[in-house]
């Protein structure tokens, strides 16, 4: 295993990494520790803010792995993003306990609002934490594998396939936006009191939860720099590239695609478990097809294929939209969006990080050639052929 | 179907009857044909004549209406999908040049060799010594040992089509499909592929399909003329081309 993980360190990564865990600490410790005027002083709302950011940031990477390497283009990764939410906010709800506006130790307030005599099978066990956390993971990787089995199996691809991924969310839009679907309807799940004993207000909560979004981000990258730099990375990029030549030199892309998509709703389950808690809601707008579709801008702006420049895009466009959206300019925020998608599908196609990686190839090559010279002390580089 | 129960015919690869129609348009029509074990043979054909259809039949790509087709004696391949068929040990060379561009060469031939395919496999795939021996042998086969680390997408067409043979070597089949292997190379690059093609042959069943008659003649081997989907003649060279049907509709007077 620390094999796979070395080989797929580059120089990029390590930094991105670093870059990551520096946040993770020192900004909690800012806010923490530091007197509120002191100009290091991170106030409470920017970590709320930015632990959003970071958990966009792994729902990018979790669309940039089957997107960039796998050509599948998801344009309903955020209903899976909703579910890990929903099964966090599930947990959330069942901690309330005699909290609530009703005091029913068991029922959430929506449900004794609609007279609900005893809780729904299905939330059960939501009151243990390990149980809530195994169905954030479990949930959205299920419905990804039942989903995928049957479209992969059909070999539904390209816009097809994302045409059925957006009547995914908007199904499920539909179903959560009801009463008697028992997760609290177009209200959704809100009004947490606290996590594992912790206020969720409190700073210190607020604090840990970005640490560990942090933390999160981290481990989610490795995984997917450890799929992407194995063999089945290269499988993956095949099947992108010509599915049909993979297909005849032997491999069952099905089981590749279904794998890798599985694997990628799982990662977005988690972002959205660690986005409900610093959020303070989780309701069915979440599921919403346009979601969707931006979360696929962040990474088409990032880059597509490189991993770090979707975290990066999600946290560019999503700090864009902060910045704009809280302004003068805030009517005109959707077509800044979509301005900003067309101009980089014309003008950087390979997304920030794509571009500025063919920027520094040259560079990096030469170096690379330098040093292998060096090494192979004095025998000439062979020719390439004619 | 008592073809099924017992070994039927000595042949690797053997067509009977085959029918397929595209919406009325009867691309193959009644075919027959047989590859015995270690042959190489030559199909020509105007266009239009079935030549691709064929080898997508054989490939589990098309599924044919009625008709046997049968590998090795005893497998059924119009039961069989790609993946399946491509395990069994068949392998193709598209018409045109399908690498995988954004990967090296080396990493092209890594991909098809036959080794475990499965998920688990290449997620915690290592190479090995043998692996990486097999891959060298191959790149000098195909000329290509050079140019291993260079994007295949970077390789001259005639490269490329010499790295899509290099995979199927890689991949090792017992037959090989190999469909216009010199369309838009230069007579050079023409007779090495012949050259290259003889000594695939040598371990392998070839079946090609090639419009360049000097290249057909260069092979040396049994012509198959197909045209509107059905064997119009066989034999060598010289008797295929000096029949009249074959001169009327493909050759030309």
């Amino acid at each position: 295993m620390d094999h796979m993980l070395t080989r797929s360190l580059d120089r990029a990564a390590t930094t991105f990494l670093i870059v990551v865990a520096a946040c993770g600490i020192l900004i909690p410790l800012s806010n923490l520790l530091l007197p509120a005027g002191s100009v290091f002083h991170v106030p409470t709302y920017l970590v709320a803010l930015w632990g959003k950011y970071v958990c966009y940031a792994i729902l990018a990477l979790s669309i940039d792995l089957i997107w960039g390497y796998c050509g599948i283009l998801s344009l309903g990764h955020g209903a899976f993003f909703a579910l890990g939410g929903y099964a966090m906010g599930m947990y959330l709800m069942r901690q309330i306990g005699t909290r609530g506006v009703y005091g029913n130790p068991i029922l959430p307030d929506f449900m004794v609002f609609l007279n609900w005599q005893k809780l729904p099978w299905y939330w059960y066990g939501f009151d243990m934490f390990p149980f809530a956390l195994l169905m954030v993971v479990l949930v959205p990787g299920l419905l990804a594998f039942c989903f995928g089995w049957f479209a992969f199996r059909s070999r539904v691809t390209g816009v097809y396939l994302s045409i059925i991924t957006q009547a995914m969310t908007y199904a499920l839009l539909l179903g959560f936006f009801r009463n008697d679907f028992g997760f609290g309807g177009n209200n959704g799940l809100t009004d947490f009191k606290d996590i594992l004993g912790f206020n969720v207000q409190a700073e210190g909560t607020r604090a840990a939860l970005f640490a560990l979004s942090c933390l999160a981000l981290i481990v989610a990258f490795l995984i997917c720099r450890a799929v992407v730099s194995s063999k089945l990375g290269k499988v993956l990029i095949a099947i992108r590239d010509a599915e049909s030549r993979t297909r005849f030199i032997g491999y069952r892309v099905e089981s590749y695609k279904l794998f890798v998509f599985t694997l990628s709703a799982s990662m977005a389950g988690v972002a959205g478990a660690l986005y409900v808690p610093q959020v303070g809601i989780i309701n069915p707008s979440e599921f919403a097809p346009g979601n969707s579709i931006e979360a696929v801008i962040w990474v088409a702006v990032g880059g597509r294929g490189t991993l770090i420049g979707a975290a990066l895009g999600a946290v560019v466009v999503n700090y864009a939209k902060t910045f704009f959206t809280s302004g003068v300019l805030a009517p005109y925020w959707l077509f800044m969006l979509g301005a900003m998608f067309v101009l980089v599908t014309l003008l950087l196609p390979k997304g920030i990080v794509g571009t500025f990686n063919s920027w520094w190839e040259p560079f990096r090559a030469r170096r690379l050639a330098e040093a292998s010279a060096a090494r192979e002390d004095g025998v000439s580089e062979p020719k390439m052929a004619e | 179907m008592n073809v099924m129960d017992t070994r039927a015919t000595s042949a690797l690869l053997y067509l009977d009857g085959v029918h397929v129609a595209f919406d009325g348009f009867r691309a193959i029509n009644n075919l027959s044909l047989a590859l015995e074990p270690g042959e190489m043979r030559a199909i020509i054909g105007p266009n239009g004549a079935g030549k691709t259809t064929m080898m997508d039949i054989i490939t589990g790509k098309t599924k044919p209406d009625q008709g046997t087709v049968l590998f090795d004696g005893v497998t059924d391949l119009t039961r069989l999908d790609e993946t399946r068929i491509a395990e069994l040990g068949i392998g193709r060379k598209f018409q045109k040049p399908t690498v995988f561009e954004s990967q090296t060469v080396e990493d092209n031939l890594l991909l098809a060799l036959n080794v475990d395919h499965s998920v688990k496999a290449t997620l915690f795939w290592r190479g090995s010594r043998a692996e990486s021996e097999r891959i060298d042998r191959v790149l000098e086969t195909i000329r290509l040992t050079d140019a291993r680390n260079r994007l295949a997408g970077s390789l001259s067409h005639g490269q490329k089509q010499w790295l899509e043979i290099g995979m199927l070597l890689a991949q090792d089949p017992k037959l090989l499909l190999v469909d216009e292997p010199v369309a838009g190379m230069t007579d050079v690059e023409t007779h090495q592929t012949a050259e290259l093609l003889k000594q695939i042959n040598r371990d392998h069943t070839v079946m090609v399909v090639e419009h360049d008659m000097s290249f057909v003649r260069a092979l040396g081997v049994k012509v198959t003329c197909l045209h509107e989907g059905s064997v119009l003649a066989e034999g060598t060279i010289d008797q295929v081309s000096s029949n009249e049907r074959v001169i009327e509709v493909y050759l030309g007077r």
